[in-house]
């Protein structure tokens, strides 16, 4: 297939698509469509048939007990994983499963780690910089400047996290909920039309954890957020629908108090909690 | 925060200040006590002296190459010997070709060595080394397409640590084995040597010797500000941002195998420059030069300097080049057990080097 391909004179090659510029076709109202992913390692199944969807400017919260494929869907949408079989598809037209991560980072699919993930010998100011929405070759780089509009952008975002006073440190010198809040300024200057959260509140004082719901649901709308958490408190502060994950695939989705009550999901997990 | 907040080259970069006054003086003063200085007088530099100092400018080159890929973007390459030792073979070439007929058979086509063996023409990949400027794109081209063809497997195959650091030195000892077999075509074990003129200058001349070591010093001084340029751009962000968090940088969006790429080949092609300068001073190029112990001298230098500084990875260089002039001129076989030392030395005591020191030492002060 792929040998076929090299001589497919209609083939379009990676090289002549404008990822940042990709059009998200979300004309039928879903940005996300998951459908079938199954992925197996040595034989364990971490996704079993695994369909879900995302709304164009939904705030969605994925729940499940450890080991229910939560993360595993994330590298899946990010590139990081390649399913053994299903689609993934953002809006109606683009193929997540054929592109690389940097490809999708570009296509507007921003991600953000569990463990607080930032460039840490770099200062706040230049962890967002280098997150901005912009050309991303190696030559552009090089004698990349920055204008005034992505400086302002720069300094809305320090607003926004909370780290003007910072922008200058070493990202290293931040304590751990600043390193989290940095991370998700990462993600709002590349802009995204959809963003991945994976547990935002880990390791984070209560009144972070507050602000960082309003964050995120003040986010949704223009954006499309998508967040895995496992603090039940923040969940239904936050969640208007959530999908309940068991064992790789959907076991549950509703609003959060629907959820609350379906017998099963109180089994497998709610029970453990509540 | 350097040019991402509009600032200049050298803000806040004192070490870089300093390195490129030294050189500055060095490259005027130098020349000057060997050549108007009289041989009686304390200022007089010796031939021998001026050469030694070209030499450690040399190092320093390379030295400054391999922290631009380990120090900013945490590629431990323990095969850069190779780069810098195809560049000197590049410029030998030349130098060989520059003899003509003076040779001991007296052949105008043929060097020595092809003679030897029976050869009767010159070998098509020696053609065109007759000429200067062929021979000075070979040496930034030869080491460029290696490093540029070994990275682009090794890098797009995610291979990195220490797994990547093995292959740089398989690499390397691939070569030397290679090039010390005569069919190759490079002379053999003896290497290529008895240069007699650079550019119609005869290498033996004193003002060659100093024109050659002012050269190394413009050099170095200029490859600093390049490199400098280049980690203060955004792509040196980039880079050290791929060093820290590699899988971050990726879901930003970043091809981060093409800027490991990109820095790899820059760095090899730096180390190219700086053999192409060596060998006309030392006068010799032979296989040894690829053996794996230099490699990891390289590595050396640059942890003792300091590195991800720079500078520091030139002084490394001087400092510990010096050091073994020294010493193998006293204690020739205790030499290796003392860089081996002082490896251990550094690693558990100056992990930041002799810069990281002398920056403590400052900030104490003050």
């Amino acid at each position: 297939m792929a040998a076929k391909n090299w001589f497919d004179r209609t083939r379009v090659y990676d090289a002549m698509i404008d990822f940042e510029n990709l059009v998200i076709d979300t004309t039928h109202g879903q940005i996300l469509y998951v459908e079938g992913i199954s992925v197996s390692f040595d034989g364990f199944k971490a996704l079993n048939d695994l369909t879900l969807y995302i709304g164009d400017g939904e705030l969605r919260c994925i729940i499940g007990p450890n080991g229910a494929g939560k993360t595993t869907m994330m590298d899946v949408l990010t590139g990081k994983t390649r399913p053994d079989k299903g689609t993934a598809f953002l809006g109606q037209q683009i193929d997540l499963l054929r592109m690389t991560e940097s490809q999708i980072a570009r296509a507007g699919i921003g991600r953000k780690f569990q463990k607080p993930s930032v460039f840490e010998n770099l200062s706040v100011w230049e962890n967002l910089a280098l997150a901005l929405k912009a050309p991303k070759t190696v030559w552009t780089s090089l004698f990349a400047r920055f204008n005034g509009e992505q400086r302002d952008l720069i300094d809305e975002t320090l607003a926004i996290i909370g780290l003007e006073a910072e922008r200058a440190q070493d990202a290293a010198s931040l304590s751990h909920g600043q390193k989290q809040w940095l991370e998700i300024g990462m993600l709002l200057v590349q802009q995204p039309r959809l963003l991945l959260v994976d547990e935002p509140v880990a390791g984070m004082t209560q009144q972070e954890t507050e602000r960082t719901a309003e964050l995120l649901t003040s986010l949704a709308g223009e954006r499309s957020v998508v967040v895995v958490e496992h603090d039940m408190e923040f969940v239904r502060s936050i969640a208007r629908t959530v999908t309940v994950l068991h064992e790789g695939s959907v076991l549950a989705e509703g609003p959060m108090h629907e959820v609350q009550q379906n017998p099963r999901v109180i089994e497998v997990y709610l029970g453990e909690e509540c | 925060m350097s040019l991402l907040m509009r600032s200049g080259l050298f803000t806040g970069d004192v070490g870089g200040k300093m390195l490129i006054g030294i050189l500055a003086v060095a490259a005027v003063v130098v020349p000057a006590c060997n050549l108007l200085a009289p041989p009686d007088s304390t200022f007089y530099l010796s031939t021998y002296t001026v050469t030694l100092l070209g030499k450690y400018l040399c190092f320093a080159l390379l030295a400054l190459a391999l922290d631009l890929v380990w120090g900013y973007c945490g590629i431990l390459s323990l095969g850069h010997g190779a780069f810098f030792t195809l560049g000197g073979y590049a410029m030998g070439m030349y130098l060989m070709r520059q003899i003509g007929s003076r040779g001991v058979y007296g052949n105008p086509d043929l060097p020595d060595f092809m003679v030897f063996l029976d050869w009767d023409t010159l070998p098509w990949y020696w053609l065109g080394f007759d000429q200067f400027w062929f021979a000075a794109l070979m040496v930034v081209a030869v080491p460029g397409s290696l490093a540029f063809v070994f990275g682009w497997l090794a890098f797009r195959s995610r291979v990195t640590g220490v797994y990547l650091s093995i292959m740089t030195q398989a690499l390397t000892y691939a070569l030397m084995l290679a090039f010390f077999r005569n069919e190759l075509g490079f002379g053999g074990n003896n290497g290529l040597t008895d240069f007699k003129e650079i550019l119609d200058f005869d290498l033996q001349a004193d003002t060659t010797r100093c024109a050659l070591f002012a050269l190394s010093a413009a050099t170095l001084g200029m490859a600093y500000l390049a490199c400098r340029g280049v980690v203060n751009s955004k792509l040196g962000k980039i880079v050290v941002a791929i060093r820290d968090a590699e899988s971050r940088a990726r879901f930003i969006g970043y091809r981060v195998e093409f800027y490991k790429l990109w820095i790899f080949t820059f760095s090899a092609i730096l180390a190219g420059i700086a053999g192409a300068l060596y060998v006309p001073q030392v006068g010799i190029i032979n296989p040894s030069e690829f053996q794996p112990l230099n490699s990891i001298e390289n590595v050396i230098w640059v942890a003792v300097g300091g590195r991800g500084t720079l500078y520091g990875a030139a002084l490394g260089a001087v400092l510990v080049n010096y050091a073994k002039t020294t010493f193998t001129e006293i204690m020739p076989e205790v030499w290796l057990f003392a860089l081996g030392g002082l490896f251990v030395f550094v690693t558990v005591f100056l992990p930041k080097g002799v810069v990281g020191l002398l920056s403590r030492r400052n900030s104490d002060g003050s």
